[in-house]
């Protein structure tokens, strides 16, 4: 029986990669585990093994080829006595198995990936040129400029360096800056969250990186009681330039201990800037402002933008701490949103304009400072609002602007200020469920709907 | 148990004299911290300071000895017993005081208090809160010391207490990763709040905590600030030099209670008496400088004055000084 090679998947959120080169030809004798080809993607390069015995009898994808689809069958092996040139039934492998949903209200999953925002052209100069980048390239572009510009910035975690950042982010900067700069450290997050504080203190710049969000519980204590309080504490004579990055919130399939949401935790903590862009625009130039800010900046990134392309200006440019975006213009509802919470509310003024239902979306960029003169002046122009975060909903980010609105946007509010968060519940594994516990498209709709009485 | 909780007798090295002014210097330094300290218990107890207060009492050769033996620009930092180390970094007593009453001329402007405390001139880096926390802060201030090339050494100051917190073996194992110019102060002075070495210590001997990371660790008699000038004389050129980071482990005593809630049950009064009387450190130094005939009863009767003169200034201060203008609530929280 003839087996199909599958492209696989090096990672929980992978999608597609590059099929970069094949290491055995048409005819060749494999042996399990023999390395039959090289994938690459934006992240990772990684051999695919055999795992079978036979012989290699046709090649599907060829060298070279980009954007491959996982388990997409890339090539044959024909198995001793068979005829390698028989055909093969072109079956592809079933996707990642899709049993049915255990609830029949199981709404789709969102389409997230793909739907980038227009640049906010009015942001940026006339005659601004624009390059398309993925989140991931814009932070690194973000960080090796800073670098170049001021040599008390430098780059310390786990995996930095030698391994390029487990995901990619710090690509190139070990090989440009060299190792007093770019810093890999022991599994020490405690450790090396306090040491990168001190550092500031003794006057140097640090981006410290946390592999996710995740593992920063285990060093929140430096994040605020050393970094977010000194200020305050010294009457105003310290301060603590530094940055925290790095992931934050769910992933794909990898449970409640790596799928956390800390946007709301850390926006509650006066002393902090914190910051989860969405466009890789707002990343780069977020990061430089962050980079440059006396303060202590809390950097929330997300796992699935990292891949994402988005239009970036050229040239030299930041964007400002604690300043919302309209990222669509609207005027029926306003829906208030960050990070990856933007692919669900843009997704849904999409289909809600088809309704001719015309949304305002507010994309937050900061969370602290949080911009509410913006999110005022949009709701005193539609009179409701929506506010969508993957975060949990007990006193999430969107409890704070609906209770803000009550207080400050009262007499302009016609319908309760609804929030679509993800699920009061830690992350489930199974597909079927973590699907259950995000936000989605349609919930957005749906409470758009109801504010609009529409 | 027993065999496990065997104290190791403090190992005598002889240590190398001080000078004369050495000698001078060291006793006045030491006497200051014991009257502010004194000061700022009474002051407690008359309700001008309020919080926790922890007192240096007993514990003052060590910050001082390590003072004669550092450099300018060397860096302090320390846990929430921080009043001594500023004294003797050269903080202002009065500055000192006010913070602890929370006025306005406080070093923190009366936001920090008792255990908040910075000088950014006399690289003072706090006056840390959390248990364990300036182990790592001091780390990072000893990295950015070797990022810049600057040959400075800072030195990280923390207890038997702490020394029980992951972060402390975290930072050990980076700053000998990366030889990092810090010396870590190990303060044994016996209770980690009530709880004694022995009943919350598997291994003891502080200065051996760093074995497993090849950290070179001694331990030094805390009570006698020759001794300890001396070993961190040692301490600080090992670490200059680029070899890493270096433990030392000053066996000392406080003669308070943990803070000034402490009513001292975990121990007898015949032990406190006991170190008091045969082991004081300004009273090691002061019989020194009478015998050698460095200074006259007189001569000690006049720094005597001169050093009651400014805590009994830094309580008038401490204690007219206006509160914080209301509007400073809302002021330094970012740049």
């Amino acid at each position: 029986m003839a087996t199909q090679i599958l492209m696989p998947a090096l990672s929980p959120t992978m999608e597609e990669g590059k099929l970069s080169k094949w290491l055995k030809s048409v005819g060749d004798k494999v042996k399990s585990g023999d390395v039959l080809a090289e994938i690459e993607t934006d992240k990772a390069t990684m051999e695919v093994e055999a795992i079978d015995e036979g012989t290699l009898s046709a090649i599907l994808v060829a060298a070279g080829t980009e954007n491959v689809k996982v388990n997409t069958p890339i090539a044959v092996i024909a198995a001793e006595g068979e005829d390698a040139s028989a055909p093969v039934a072109a079956t592809p492998a079933p996707a990642a198995s899709a049993p049915a949903p255990a609830a029949a209200s199981a709404p789709a999953a969102p389409a997230i990936i793909g739907v980038a925002a227009e640049p906010v052209e009015e942001e940026y100069p006339a005659g601004t040129e624009f390059v398309t980048q993925t989140v991931r390239e814009a932070l690194r572009d973000a960080m090796a400029e800073e670098m170049r510009r001021d040599d008390s910035v430098f780059v310390i975690g786990e995996e930095v360096a030698e391994y390029q950042g487990a995901y990619k982010i710090t690509q190139g900067l070990l090989q440009e800056f060299g190792d007093a700069r770019v810093i890999d450290t022991p599994i020490t997050e405690h450790g090396f969250a306090g040491l990168g504080v001190g550092a500031s203190w003794g006057g140097l710049r640090p981006i410290v990186e946390f592999m996710t969000f995740n593992f920063a519980m285990q060093a929140i204590d430096h994040i605020i009681n050393s970094a977010a309080k000194t200020l305050y504490m010294s009457g105003g004579q310290m301060g603590t330039p530094i940055v925290f990055r790095g992931p934050n919130g769910a992933a794909a399939r990898v449970g409640a201990q790596h799928s956390q949401d800390y946007s709301a935790w850390y926006s509650s903590v006066p002393g902090l800037k914190v910051v989860m862009p969405h466009t890789a625009a707002d990343y780069k130039g977020l990061m430089k402002s962050a980079i440059r800010d006396p303060n202590p900046v809390v950097f929330l990134e997300n796992e699935i933008l990292y891949g994402q392309s988005f239009q970036v200006p050229k040239g030299e440019f930041t964007v400002p701490i604690g300043k919302a975006k309209v990222a669509r213009p609207g005027n029926d509802a306003t829906i208030v949103s960050f990070g990856i919470g933007m692919t669900y509310a843009l997704k849904a003024a999409e289909e809600l304009a088809k309704k001719h239902i015309f949304v305002e979306v507010i994309d937050l960029r900061t969370l602290r400072p949080l911009d509410m003169a913006t999110v005022i002046k949009s709701v005193q122009k539609t009179g409701r609002c929506v506010t969508v975060e993957e975060g949990w909903p007990q006193n999430s980010v969107g409890s704070e602007i609906a209770a803000r609105l009550v207080s400050e946007a009262f007499d302009y509010l016609d319908a309760p200020v609804l929030k679509v968060t993800g699920k009061d519940v830690p992350m489930p594994y199974a597909a079927n469920l973590e699907k259950l516990a995000l936000p989605t498209v349609q919930e957005v709709i749906d409470a758009v709907r109801a504010v609009t009485y529409r | 148990m027993a065999g496990r909780q065997a104290a190791k007798a403090i190992v005598e090295t002889g240590p190398k004299p001080l000078s004369n002014e050495q000698e001078l210097s060291a006793y006045r330094a030491m006497l200051l911290i014991r009257r502010f300290e004194e000061k700022a218990g009474q002051m407690y107890g008359m309700g001008f300071i309020g919080g926790f207060c922890h007192l240096y009492i007993g514990q003052e050769a060590v910050v001082v000895g390590i003072k004669l033996a550092m450099e300018e620009g060397d860096q302090f930092i320390t846990g929430y017993r921080d009043h001594g180390h500023m004294l003797a970094i050269g903080m202002d007593a009065n500055g000192v005081m006010a913070e602890l009453t929370g006025r306005r001329g406080g070093y923190s402007r009366g936001k920090g208090g008792s255990m908040h405390m910075f000088s950014v001139e006399k690289q003072f880096f706090g006056g840390h809160g959390i248990v364990g926390a300036q182990v790592s802060l001091g780390t990072g201030l000893a990295f950015a010391n070797r990022y810049k090339k600057n040959g400075k050494v800072a030195l990280a100051f923390f207890g038997d207490g702490a020394a029980n917190q992951g972060q402390v073996y975290e930072s050990f194992n980076m700053a000998e990763l990366w030889r990092l110019p810090i010396v870590y102060v190990i303060e044994n002075n016996k209770y980690a709040m009530g709880t004694s070495v022995s009943r919350s210590s598997a291994q003891t001997d502080f200065s051996k905590r760093g074995v497993s990371f090849n950290i070179p660790g001694e331990q030094v008699d805390g009570m006698d600030v020759r001794a300890v000038r001396e070993a961190a004389e040692r301490a600080l050129k090992h670490a200059r030099e680029g070899n890493g980071p270096y433990i030392l482990e000053m066996s000392t005593y406080r003669y308070r209670g943990h803070s000034m809630s402490d009513p001292a049950k975990y121990r007898s009064k015949e032990e406190v008496q006991k170190m008091r009387s045969e082991h004081d450190p300004i009273e090691q130094v002061r019989a020194r400088l009478l015998a050698n005939g460095i200074a006259t009863e007189a001569d000690l009767k006049a720094i005597d004055a001169e050093v009651r003169d400014i805590v009994q200034q830094s309580a008038d201060f401490a204690t007219n000084d206006p509160e914080p203008d209301a509007s400073e609530l809302w002021t330094d929280i970012v740049k």
